[in-house]
């Protein structure tokens, strides 16, 4: 247990909404290993992303509750960190990538500009030296992290603003500041999303090349069953709020458990053709008044009472392999 | 006459070019369509596939009416419709109709569901004022809605259901022709799942004619009959959909093929030898000369820098626009 880099334990998150607490993240447990790319899948609204921004502490301010639940990385608990201390991980041991490049950049700023600000944020550029020199420091780096995404003529793009990039040069850029200075996790919001399928594959296997090239762990955010299994070792399938079937990747195709996760991978329109199946009954529930036991059990085809009334834990099928159903 | 009954709706060299601006004293125009013939038969899913900004959606709207072609003409059912909207005929508008991508936009957020179903029969008059209800009714339950819906809005329910509200005003006039532009794409695959049975059984049904606009290959491979790829306002390939799956032909379907993230070593055998993909969709307004395609072509000849291929029938029914297939006229034209 002593290599995980982000141990997720038992996570609650509520958010607070006028008619009440949302109750959102349900009991989340969830690893990253230094060096390993896991993925975490689920369908809109599951509670992907609010996990991963509760880890970089970046949930809307005054609007969430957090009543129960750590999350430690390496070994020490974030939820518990004072703001300096929070600072120090978000600006030298993890970085985010989200869906919507456009939104991430600031239109106002040149490229350069914001890169430059990502570099002295983490401290970089500080050091000795007089100030043009450092100055030279962070424009160099910053050249080399633009040149590492494969953006060609990267001095010309530095004084562009992001609205003269394309949605997949924007992408480029958010990962080249993702990058820029050296970081142990990355977490990665279904960065290929709002991309064409050309585009999307060559994002994914620029994101690929350089967490392997870097020795860094990715955390991939998706709603595709396909990108995760394209991307990463070990998949974490997500259904509202609860994390349901843990296993590495090639094991959860070739052997996939729960009902949920049956029903998404019998939803994906395949390239071998065969029709479309009917997809899963209902939709995800109400946040505000979920069901008591287990939360897929409304739309689940395999249900009985003791779903109704309990909650199923995960547990161990073998080979790291966890699912969370009592008919399994 | 056989033709004509044949197809439903014959596009032929269909130009949309849109004013943006003048450089130097000339106008620029963003080619949107340039150029394209298709036509389809009755009864056929049409699935027309291509990135964002190949003119997949200009062309739909075209035909629709919505933007008056540049160029070209529209044929449906035997009648020419390149007008434009406002001098088509009624009957035609209530004979084709098309439900949008995002179905939060398209659905008017202040109007209840009884309001927006509505429309559709009072404009056309389908029914007298004291049967609406009971029409609407009718019209809930061919998209497996209770009537309860009735009185929601929008805002107040899922996005599936909503597109299902798009689908349902769509089909209140009784079409035979429906232009489907991404009607699945902001949905989650279980949800497009259900839209996607829902549709076939109507086309089923009402002996419906779809175009389906997309840019997922793999659900083109389940639905449609026929497929065709777009690549900056042109065709590059088209055919039945088990020819265009098993031999694709055209170098841009083998790159969009090969970037498909698949579920299954079954899919991944059927995807062609990896074409890594390069480079992005350049802009609309300045097209390269020659095959648009040349940029990003791993199988680019000197040709392909300044001649534009033609279309040619490879083999029967199946039509790409490369210069690697037409082999003869290159001869010729060098």
């Amino acid at each position: 247990m002593g290599n995980h880099i982000l141990d997720i334990r038992d996570l609650y998150v509520w958010y607070r909404t006028y008619e009440g607490y949302s109750k959102v993240l349900d009991g989340v447990d969830f690893n990253v290993n230094k060096g390993e790319k896991v993925g975490l899948v689920g369908e809109a609204g599951c509670g992907k992303t609010t996990t991963m921004r509760s880890v970089l502490g970046i949930l809307p301010e005054g609007q969430f509750h957090i009543p129960k639940g750590e999350i430690l990385y390496h070994g020490e608990n974030i939820l518990k960190m004072k703001p300096q201390e929070l600072h120090k991980i978000r600006s030298e041991g993890m970085s985010m990538i989200f869906q919507e490049p456009s939104a991430a950049l600031n239109p106002v700023f040149t490229i350069g500009s914001q890169i430059f600000d990502v570099i002295k944020y983490s401290g970089e550029g500080n050091s000795a030296g007089s100030r043009s020199k450092n100055k030279e420091k962070i424009r160099e780096k910053a050249i080399q992290a633009i040149r590492e995404v494969y953006i060609p003529d990267p001095e010309r793009i530095l004084e562009c603003y992001p609205n003269q990039l394309s949605g997949g040069m924007k992408q480029r850029i958010c990962i080249a500041m993702a990058i820029v200075t050296e970081r142990e996790l990355l977490i990665a919001d279904e960065p290929g999303t709002s991309l064409d399928v050309t585009i999307q594959d060559q994002v994914h296997r620029l994101l690929r090349d350089l967490v392997d090239k870097k020795g860094m762990s990715l955390v991939m955010i998706t709603h595709s069953l396909g990108v995760a299994r394209e991307m990463t070792d070990r998949i974490y399938v997500m259904y509202a709020g609860n994390i349901v079937e843990i296993a590495d990747t090639k094991e959860l195709f070739a052997n996939p458990l729960h009902p949920y996760t049956l029903g998404l991978l019998a939803s994906v329109p395949k390239l071998t053709g065969g029709g479309v199946t009917e997809g899963i009954y209902g939709q995800i529930p109400d946040y505000l008044n979920p069901p008591k036991g287990c939360r897929f059990y409304p739309r689940c085809d395999r249900a009985d009472h003791s779903c109704q009334q309990e909650k199923p834990p995960l547990r161990d099928m073998g080979d790291g392999h966890y699912t969370a159903c009592f008919k399994v | 006459m056989s033709k004509e009954t044949d197809n439903i709706l014959t596009i032929e060299n269909l130009k949309t070019y849109f004013q943006v601006g003048k450089v130097k004293g000339k106008t620029v125009h963003v080619r949107a369509v340039d150029g394209v013939s298709l036509s389809i038969k009755k009864g056929e899913v049409m699935g027309l596939v291509g990135e964002s900004g190949s003119g997949k959606s200009t062309l739909a709207y075209t035909v629709m009416g919505m933007y008056p072609p540049t160029e070209g003409k529209i044929t449906f059912k035997g009648e020419d419709i390149s007008a434009g909207s406002s001098r088509r005929p009624l009957d035609v508008k209530k004979d084709m109709q098309i439900v949008f991508q995002d179905p939060g936009s398209s659905l008017n957020p202040h109007q209840n569901i009884k309001q927006i179903l509505e429309l559709p029969l009072k404009v056309h008059g389908i029914v007298k004022k004291e049967e609406m209800e009971k029409r609407v009714t009718q019209i809930l339950r061919t998209v497996e809605l209770s009537p309860a819906y009735m009185y929601k809005t929008p805002g107040s329910m899922g996005g599936g259901e909503r597109q299902m509200i798009s689908i349902a005003r769509a089909l209140a006039t009784d079409p035979s022709f429906v232009i489907l532009d991404e009607p699945t794409s902001a949905l989650d695959v279980s949800i497009q799942a259900k839209i996607i049975n829902m549709l076939l059984r109507l086309q089923e049904k009402n002996n419906l004619t779809y175009l389906f606009i997309t840019h997922d290959l793999s659900l083109m491979r389940n639905i449609a009959t026929r497929v065709a790829i777009m690549y900056l306002g042109k065709i590059c390939e088209m055919a039945s959909t088990h020819e265009f799956f098993e031999t694709p032909y055209h170098p841009y379907t083998k790159m969009l093929l090969s970037s498909i993230p698949v579920v299954s070593v079954e899919e991944e055998k059927l995807r062609p030898e990896k074409v890594t993909s390069t480079g992005e969709i350049p802009s609309p307004t300045n097209i390269p000369t020659g095959c648009s395609f040349h940029l990003r072509c791993p199988n680019k000849m000197d040709l392909c820098t300044y001649d534009d291929p033609v279309m040619t029938e490879v083999t029967p029914g199946h039509y790409v626009r490369c210069h690697l297939y037409n082999k003869e006229e290159a001869g010729d034209a060098v």
